[in-house]
């Protein structure tokens, strides 16, 4: 296989692994407001995913990473074109982040309310804008011959592109609830896992029409089998969840959205960022790619270090595997 | 006021806003790992205490240099796309190769530690602040070897149809000569920080007396002030190679440092020099005969050129135009980045002087300087940066791209002042929340580390997180 696809398969994988990881971080983020009736139970919320979040964030650096290392034009072009939405982006990651770590810092209500805000709009603004991002990178944009982005900010904000993020929101609120029934025990749990049904149910209408839709824009055999697992996938865990089987659920939810990303860059190869406006300005997984040397060297690093990451990620999960009630959150 | 000048200043304040944060973590992770390795070893519980004290300081720090790392990767691609595209072939390797090897692991060992307090067994929970610190500092090296790189471009050669630069030896970028010194030198930074914040909390709860803890606060106070000295001595003796080291790559960097204009054999080094308002001619001056020429070349004698030459010799070579930094602000920030982080030493031989022979300082001055303490090489690093990227200019990399032509095109003035103004925005918040809590904590001092009565029938399940969020 040539290095620069699979580069590009690798760019997918990465950022197939941040949004099976972070988005149930989101998903649990968004429902703070609405499963954590106090104190005590936001904080059971919030620990479920205290000793990850960090770590699943990381895939987004790596992804970026290795975009721009792999893909210069590609990363310069995107990051460039797509400003706007990547610095709101950027500022909800910092105001959840922290708002992580500081919300249990002082005891104030006041304190805690004005975090909780942080992270329930640090969860919800990337859920959404995510999908319009992705959706806009598989549409197309206008680029200039010389691969500089032609457009402005409404460019962004086509319908297709906005199915996109509620579909992602969906997809990552769905996760999030069953994620939260596999990882609580008690009352929470149970709320979670019937407010994860109705979620479920409703994001599987809009996925399938976004699908639907991406493929009509552009497509590939793989593609389509890889979109008809997607959907499938997530019937599967909606159904896992109304029979409470929260271990197939949530297989259920990873799996509809790894193949739901999988759709779009499956749907998007040879192309990285197509343009809609001179075809000349269409960046492509050769055209955007750096050097065989570089990439030689990118293929090394990661056949080495790819695995020892996975290791140690899944051994904390592992660490970590116990269900975490109002039981377990310390009085104080 | 145009995109790039704001894009310029959005780079130095979110850059230098994220190395406040930087080099806490990167000293305090082996300064916690150290300390919980001798309540391992001990078994004293004052060591404990300690851990889990400056552990909290550690992770409050710790949230803010995330957060705004994320900001400073995305930010290559949004605000200096052209640059990105010429040196992405190279630049972008070590970035990958610093998330991939260095965030992911500290980033999961920190989550490990954070909440592994009394459910991994005692060692690995050791382990796991141990592979948080290596992965911190190995994540320095990283992106300083990509600094590095714009300071002294090597181990790539021009593509002469793209005109972008390409990667032909790897091995030569991660052994830059500039990176294989500033790699010691910034630690060192780091540790200098690191120490002036614990003698600083350690020295305040000593003098104002804490009962049974003091013991363990005067051992920190004593900690602290041995890693501030032996920081302070590697610091002056990487940066003495370095100067050497920048007046070969960079003469032109020195010559500014120095506010040098003529050529010398043998230069002599300015500890005060008032120039005329626009730098170009000095009028008066305190100098040490020969110092500079030893600084620059190891030789009291040898030549030190002047910013008037190497500017006629850059402008023959590159064409016409300025090559000059500018004057004032590499004069300042080189002498205050020295002179900061040497108060900050000289603090701390006082605070070890009043501490000796079992005695307890009780002296207000000495508090007061304490508490200053951590502020001062805080500013030394912020200086040294300052000087190192401003030294650079007008290259954003040395004698190939200039930083003028690295800019987004495609990005408006509207856009970058929309992120910049937002950016100022919410760091300024943040730092105000931060400090607040940092000193909250620091106040409360060390923690109650008595185990809590096992009940028995509680299982494992049943038990509170140590260290919840
Ligand atoms: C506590 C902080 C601190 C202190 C006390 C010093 N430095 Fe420093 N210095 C830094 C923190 C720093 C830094 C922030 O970490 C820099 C910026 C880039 C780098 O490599 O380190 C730096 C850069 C830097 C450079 C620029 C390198 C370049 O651009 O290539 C030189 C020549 C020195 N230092 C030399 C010194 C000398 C001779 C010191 C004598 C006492 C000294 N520094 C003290
Ligand atoms: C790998 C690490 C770094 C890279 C790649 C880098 C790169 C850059 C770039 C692209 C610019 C913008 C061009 C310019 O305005 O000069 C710049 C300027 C600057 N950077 Fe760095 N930088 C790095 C580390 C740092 C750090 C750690 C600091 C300080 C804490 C710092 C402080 C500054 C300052 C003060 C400027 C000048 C802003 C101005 O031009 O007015 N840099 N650097
Ligand atoms: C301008 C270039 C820089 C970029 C793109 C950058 C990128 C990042 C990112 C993405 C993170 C967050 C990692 C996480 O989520 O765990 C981070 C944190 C960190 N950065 Fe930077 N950084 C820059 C400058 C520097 C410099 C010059 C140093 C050191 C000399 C440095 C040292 C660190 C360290 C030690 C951390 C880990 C500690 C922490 O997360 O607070 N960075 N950086």
């Amino acid at each position: 296989m040539e290095l620069t696809t699979i580069w590009f398969l690798l760019v997918a994988v990465l950022f197939t692994g941040y949004f099976v990881l972070e988005g149930f971080d989101f998903g649990v983020g968004m429902l703070l407001p609405v499963l954590g009736r106090d104190d005590r139970e936001r904080r059971v919320l919030i620990n479920t995913i205290g000793p990850v979040w960090d770590g699943n964030e990381v895939w987004l650096i790596t992804a970026g990473g290795a975009m721009f290392a792999a893909f210069p034009e590609w990363y310069a072009t995107l990051f460039s074109g797509f400003y706007l939405p990547l610095l709101l982006i950027l500022l909800a990651l910092i105001a959840r982040g922290v708002a992580f770590e500081y919300r249990h810092k002082r005891p104030e209500a006041a304190w805690k309310r004005r975090w909780d805000r942080a992270i329930f709009w640090g969860s919800a603004v990337p859920a959404v804008l995510w999908g319009v991002a992705f959706a806009n990178i598989l549409r197309g944009v206008p680029l200039s011959a010389d691969h500089e982005y032609a457009g402005g900010l409404l460019d962004l904000l086509h319908p297709y592109a906005l199915l996109g993020g509620v579909t992602t929101l969906g997809l990552f609120l769905t996760h999030g609830a069953v994620f939260l029934a596999l990882k609580t025990a008690g009352d929470i749990r149970e709320r979670a896992g019937a407010l994860a049904v109705k979620l479920g149910v409703g994001t599987a209408v809009v996925a399938v029409v976004f699908l639907a839709w991406t493929l009509s824009i552009r497509s590939s055999a793989a593609a389509v089998v890889l979109a008809v697992g997607a959907a499938l996938a997530l019937l599967a865990g909606v159904a896992a969840a109304r029979v409470r089987r929260e271990g197939w659920a949530f297989t259920g939810t990873a799996v509809a959205i790894a193949l739901a990303v999988a759709t779009l860059f499956a749907a998007l190869f040879p192309n990285v960022l197509p343009s809609t406006l001179d075809a000349a300005g269409t960046l492509t997984a050769t055209n955007a790619a750096s050097t065989p040397y570089t990439l030689k060297i990118m293929t090394w690093v990661a056949v080495v270090f790819t695995p020892i990451v996975l290791a140690y990620q899944g051994w904390t999960y592992w660490v970590f595997r116990k269900r975490i009630g109002v039981q377990n959150i310390p009085q104080h | 006021m145009d995109a790039l000048d704001v894009a310029r200043w959005q780079f130095g304040v979110t850059t230098v806003y994220h190395f406040l944060f930087v080099p806490l973590t990167i000293g305090l992770s082996v300064l916690v790992a150290i300390l919980q390795t001798l309540w391992h070893r001990t078994g004293s519980e004052r060591y404990l205490k300690l851990t889990k004290f400056y552990g909290k300081l550690f992770l409050i720090n710790f949230a803010m240099g995330v957060v705004t790392g994320i900001v400073q990767e995305f930010q290559f691609g949004m605000n200096w796309s052209d640059y990105s595209r010429f040196v992405g072939d190279i630049f972008g390797a070590p970035l990958a190769i610093e998330a991939l090897v260095a965030f992911f692991l500290e980033s999961t060992f920190i989550g490990l530690w954070i909440f592994g307090w009394d459910r991994l067994p005692q060692r690995l929970h050791l382990a796991a602040i141990w592979a948080a610190a290596i992965g911190t500092n190995l994540s320095a090296y990283f992106i300083l070897a990509a600094n590095s790189f714009m300071q002294n471009p090597v181990g790539y050669r021009i593509n002469p149809d793209t005109g972008r630069a390409e990667l032909t030896d790897f091995v030569a970028v991660l052994t830059n000569k500039v990176a294989l010194i500033t790699f010691p030198h910034t630690l060192a930074g780091a540790f200098l920080v690191a120490g002036s914040l614990i003698v600083a909390v350690g020295l305040w709860h000593v003098i104002r007396g804490s009962g049974a803890d003091t013991d363990a606060y005067r051992f920190a106070t004593k900690f602290g002030s041995w890693v501030v000295l032996v920081a302070a001595a590697l610091v002056l003796f990487t940066g003495d190679i370095q100067g050497k080291i920048m007046t070969q790559v960079q003469p032109m960097k020195m010559a500014a440092a120095e506010g040098l204009y003529t050529t010398e054999s043998p230069a002599s080094f300015s500890v005060l020099t008032v120039g005329s308002l626009d730098g170009s001619r000095e009028i008066f001056a305190i100098k040490i005969p020969h110092l500079l020429s030893y600084l620059g070349t190891g030789d009291p004698n040898g030549t030190v050129h002047g910013i008037n030459d190497l500017q006629a010799q850059y402008a023959s070579q590159y064409g016409a135009g300025s090559y000059t930094p500018i004057i004032p602000v590499t004069y300042w920030s080189f002498r205050f980045m020295i002179a900061f982080g040497m108060a900050a030493a000289a603090i701390a031989l006082l605070v070890l002087w009043t501490h000796r022979k079992g005695r307890t300082p009780t002296s207000r001055w000495l508090l007061r300087a304490g508490l200053v303490m951590p502020a001062l090489p805080l500013l030394a690093n912020s200086f040294g940066w300052i000087f190192t990227e401003m030294g650079r200019q007008p290259w954003i990399v040395f004698g190939e791209m200039l930083t003028r032509n690295g800019v987004s095109r495609s990005v408006s003035l509207t856009e970058v002042l929309t992120s910049f103004t937002a950016f100022t925005l919410i760091y300024a918040t943040l730092a105000v929340i931060e400090f607040k809590l940092l000193l909250r904590y620091a106040k409360a001092g060390v923690p109650d580390v008595t185990p809590q009565p096992a009940e028995d029938d509680t299982d494992d399940a049943e038990r509170p997180l140590a260290f919840a969020y």
